[in-house]
């Protein structure tokens, strides 16, 4: 099957059913998606499909209609995206683990809603495990991105 | 500290970590010389002054020795070395090094100890001095017990200023220069004309040089990275993808392994059939390891389908398999005969309470699972009497020990390769998993193995913060709390923790008390009693360890005597406090909270407060009832430190404690059916989410005294103080943990 990923197209040889995570992260050495709980349950997986977020660690290879978008091809170190830069200047990670996820889920939901609510904003990111509790910078930097995004 | 800012030749050639024990506590009796391990095998023109920095044409490299497990350990690492050498740490390389001993841990012993962090007599002092000869003697290179800062604060500052000291004196010799005319910046000696001399240029001069051991700290007030706004030196990459954890690794040849091992706690494997998991795509091999079977094949999925397709023939758990069961054996140690310890016994309790009203309570809590976000995961490659492992670890040097004793492969031979580990919380204070993949890599020799378990795997594989009980009875008169007594019962984290580690225990176990018996309040008749449970399943630290269920059990009764006292909880503490750095943090949390103010009929406020890791904490939590069930609205928290030396990082490491507290109390436990965990993954272990996420106000107070780690002292507080709340707001005491079986959450 085609796999199109971070704008390059792949050639792949994996069964239909398995998991969009494990195609990027093992056959594809792409490792900026993490496997946390494997259920859907954590949100450390968050890519893009199309600009939509979604869980990679169920969603089939087969069913994966649409450009991939990891958190490697939303932005570099050299040159990150809005919502990494607001990432990085509230300094939100700890251990780090979850923060793709975070990141991906984050920049989804501002490319639907520019101008979120708290409200919004917790029912959007509430998916997304955080263990070592970064939540209120998570926030912080939500507002911040959004903020950026409309050229305020 | 002014006997630490200088240090003579004659101590620096034992190694710079010796000289902090032994000007600190005045005894060069241990002394014995620590090699340093960065100069084996070190390239001519390459040097290595101390064994926190070397320089080499490549540039400059610190070594973190601390290891980062989220907590921010190698960016505060990184800082206190660039405070003295000059360096800009977005130019440096940071590796936490080799296990070695020269990196022992010279304070965590003092928590194994029953002195009380409020103490100074010449005995605790002692003790104190007696932990960093033990953990040098041991060589006892671990990461845990909010260490890393007391412990390395002084010995990296001290490595960053003879490195620096030394680069100049080889600038002296090159340019003829005085001292006094150089200075340095950013990574390179700069001469009065504005010339800059790279440090990497000024190496192979410095490594023929004795190092310069006559050094002055700078004060404070010089400081340019500590105490100020810093931007972690791990943000970049966690914010682009980019870290590698352990999980990420990868190398050529490279297969993906994963195990599954008896559910039931400690049980064998009898047999298996690995006839179907044999003829999945993929699968190159099913293999015995101890307790169970693992999968070795191209694709870590591909070995998760796999290994569940191995028809396993699992033996019994050995241990008490029933949470109902593992109660009641906790529920019958309240004997004398299971006293584990009495650390406190002010006046006389039991006569106190012989007569008159007695207020009893009886609490529970239960074990909980680390479930770090990354689960284990490890690349394990042997070959030819080498054993090379790439993983997160809070304890290289054990787990070196522990690999060569299961493959006869001398510790030397022995590398491992620390890894940032997504998140840890006392998880990577063990082994286990490496040894499982060793295991494998020994039936496998040449090909490197990646190891990763799945969820449930991890979930059912911890090593659990052991569930308490307490008992507790006390008296209140005119007003005031007169007496209190509390008894605790668990089983020992120490014996089950120390024994994987092949480490004595003596005595009894701080980790049943701590947090309840070294408090700082003078109630006249006052007794904090420890029983030990015999061993059940295996156990091990959780996020700060002992207090952080016993916050919950000594914070609740006290609530519940000021209540019974017709006393306000935040009075009565101020009242009762003895320790003036602690009644600082309860007055500014006060203040924080407003605490007194008019609430909503619907609302309440609760406070704890919790003396551990030397950190005294208080928080307020406030709740309110909702059509939906209580919610968290707001929460305050004070804490003194002694300095803080990096301010956002201070604040995100309380405020996470606070939701690591908040989050287990309010649903999270770990229960037994016939020795098998019965939470598998996250949505039976859901901890806080983002939309439940209070409002959190953090305070750090600096009012001197000793350097204090954070990572873990925020958390015992929180659980009492939000089960206070919910009493304030409610009416309903809560004595049982997670919150979750009494009341609904919005």
């Amino acid at each position: 099957m085609e796999l199109t990923v971070n704008g390059t197209v792949h050639d792949m040889d994996v069964e239909d059913d398995m998991p969009l995570l494990w195609v990027l992260r093992d056959e594809l050495g792409i490792t900026g998606p993490k496997y946390g709980c494997g259920i859907a349950q954590c949100g450390a997986c968050t890519v893009h499909v199309d600009g939509l977020a979604v869980r990679s660690c169920q969603l089939r290879a087969a069913d994966v209609n649409g450009n991939v978008t990891t958190i490697e091809g939303l932005g570099t170190p050299e040159a990150l995206h809005v919502v990494q830069a607001a990432w990085v200047e509230h300094q939100v990670a700890q251990c780090g683990y979850c923060q793709s996820g975070q990141i991906m889920q984050a920049a989804s939901f501002l490319e639907l809603n520019p101008e979120p609510t708290d409200d919004q904003i917790d029912a959007a990111m509430s998916g997304n495990l955080c263990r070592c509790g970064t939540y209120p910078r998570i926030r912080a930097a939500v507002h911040s991105a959004a903020a950026r995004l409309r050229g305020a | 500290m002014s006997r630490l800012r200088t240090i003579t030749r004659r101590s620096f050639i034992v190694g710079s970590a010796a000289i902090v024990g032994g000007v600190a506590f005045g005894t060069y009796l241990y002394k014995r010389d620590l090699k340093n391990p960065l100069l084996e095998g070190l390239p001519p023109g390459a040097a290595a002054i101390t064994p926190y920095v070397k320089i080499d044409a490549s540039g400059v490299t610190l070594i973190t020795p601390r290891a980062d497990v989220g907590q921010g350990a190698y960016s505060i690492q990184a800082h206190m070395i660039a405070e003295e050498l000059d360096v800009d740490l977005d130019t440096v390389q940071i590796t936490p090094g080799p296990p070695s001993p020269v990196y022992y841990n010279g304070v965590v012993g003092v928590e194994a100890m029953p002195i009380a962090a409020t103490s100074e007599t010449l005995l605790a002092r002692t003790g104190r001095g007696a932990s960093d000869v033990a953990g040098k003697l041991l060589g006892l290179q671990l990461t845990g017990g909010s260490s890393t800062v007391p412990d390395m604060y002084d010995r990296l500052r001290m490595a960053g200023a003879v490195a620096r000291e030394t680069l100049l004196a080889a600038a002296v010799a090159q340019t003829g220069l005085d001292r006094d005319q150089l200075k340095t910046e950013a990574g390179a000696v700069v001469l009065p004309d504005g010339m800059r001399l790279a440090y990497q240029d000024l190496a192979a001069a410095a490594a023929e040089m004795d190092p310069v051991t006559e050094v002055t700290l700078r004060d404070p007030s010089e400081w340019r990275h500590l105490g100020k706004t810093q931007m972690r030196t791990d943000i970049l990459p966690k914010s682009t993808g980019t870290q590698t954890y352990g999980i990420d690794m990868a190398m050529e040849g490279m297969v993906y392994a994963t195990t599954r091992t008896n559910p039931a706690q400690g049980g064998d494997i009898m047999g298996f059939d690995a006839g179907r998991a044999e003829k999945m795509r993929g699968v190159q091999a099913v293999l015995p390891i101890t307790g169970g079977v693992a999968v070795v094949a191209d694709n870590t999925w591909r070995a998760f389908q796999a290994v569940q397709a191995v028809d396993c023939d699992w033996g019994p758990s050995p241990y008490i398999g029933d949470t109902a069961a593992q109660f009641e054996a906790v529920a019958e140690s309240f004997t004398d005969d299971r006293q584990d310890s009495r650390f406190r016994d002010d006046g006389d309790v039991s006569a106190a309470l012989s007569d008159g009203e007695v207020l009893q309570a009886e609490y529970r809590i239960p074990y909980l699972a680390h479930a770090p976000l990354e689960p284990m995961s490890v690349v394990v490659k042997l070959e030819k009497g080498r054993v090379d492992i790439w993983t997160g670890t809070q304890i290289p040097r054990f787990m070196q020990a522990n690999v060569a004793a299961l493959t006869g492969i001398d510790a030397e031979n022995v590398h491992i390769h620390v890894l940032m580990s997504g998140g840890s919380f006392g998880r990577r204070l063990e082994d286990d998993y490496t040894l499982r993949a060793v295991e494998v890599a020994q039936q496998m020799p040449g090909t490197p193995i990646k190891m990763v378990w799945s969820r449930d795997e991890d979930f059912t594989h911890d090593f659990p913060r052991p569930l308490a009980m307490a008992r507790a009875r006390g008296k209140v008169s005119e007003g005031q709390i007169a007496a209190y007594d509390l008894a605790i019962a668990a089983p020992s984290t120490a014996e089950s923790q120390m024994a994987r580690l092949n480490q004595p225990v003596f005595g009894p176990d701080i980790a049943i008390v701590a947090g309840a018996w070294d408090q700082p309040f003078a109630i006249p008749d006052y007794r904090v009693t420890g029983h030990r449970v015999p061993a059940m399943v295996p156990v091990s630290s959780w996020r700060s360890v002992g207090a952080s269920g016993n916050g919950f059990l000594h914070e609740s009764f006290m609530d519940e005597m000021c209540h019974a006292a017709g006393v306000d909880p935040l009075e009565e503490r101020l009242r009762l406090c003895t320790h003036a750095p602690s009644r600082k943090v309860l007055e500014a949390v006060g203040e924080m909270a407003d605490w007194g103010a008019d609430l909503a009929p619907a609302q309440g406020r609760g406070l704890a407060f919790c003396l551990s890791f030397g950190v005294p904490v208080a928080e307020v939590v406030e709740v309110s009832q909702t059509d939906a069930g209580l919610k968290i609205d707001r929460v305050f928290v004070a804490a003194e430190v002694g300095r803080v030396l990096d301010p956002v990082n201070f604040e995100a490491q309380l405020s996470g404690a606070v939701i690591w507290g908040l989050g287990h109390a309010m649903n999270c436990e770990l229960t037994y059916r016939d020795g098998v965990p019965q939470q598998d993954n996250y949505h039976l272990y859901e901890g806080l989410r983002l939309y439940q996420t209070p409002k959190i106000e953090v305070r750090g107070l600096e009012n001197g005294g000793k350097l204090r780690g954070i990572g873990e002292p925020g958390v015992p507080p929180a659980a009492p103080a939000l089960a206070n709340a919910i009493f304030a707001a409610t009416g309903q005491r809560i004595r049982e943990l997670p919150l979750s079986k009494s009341v609904d959450f919005a």
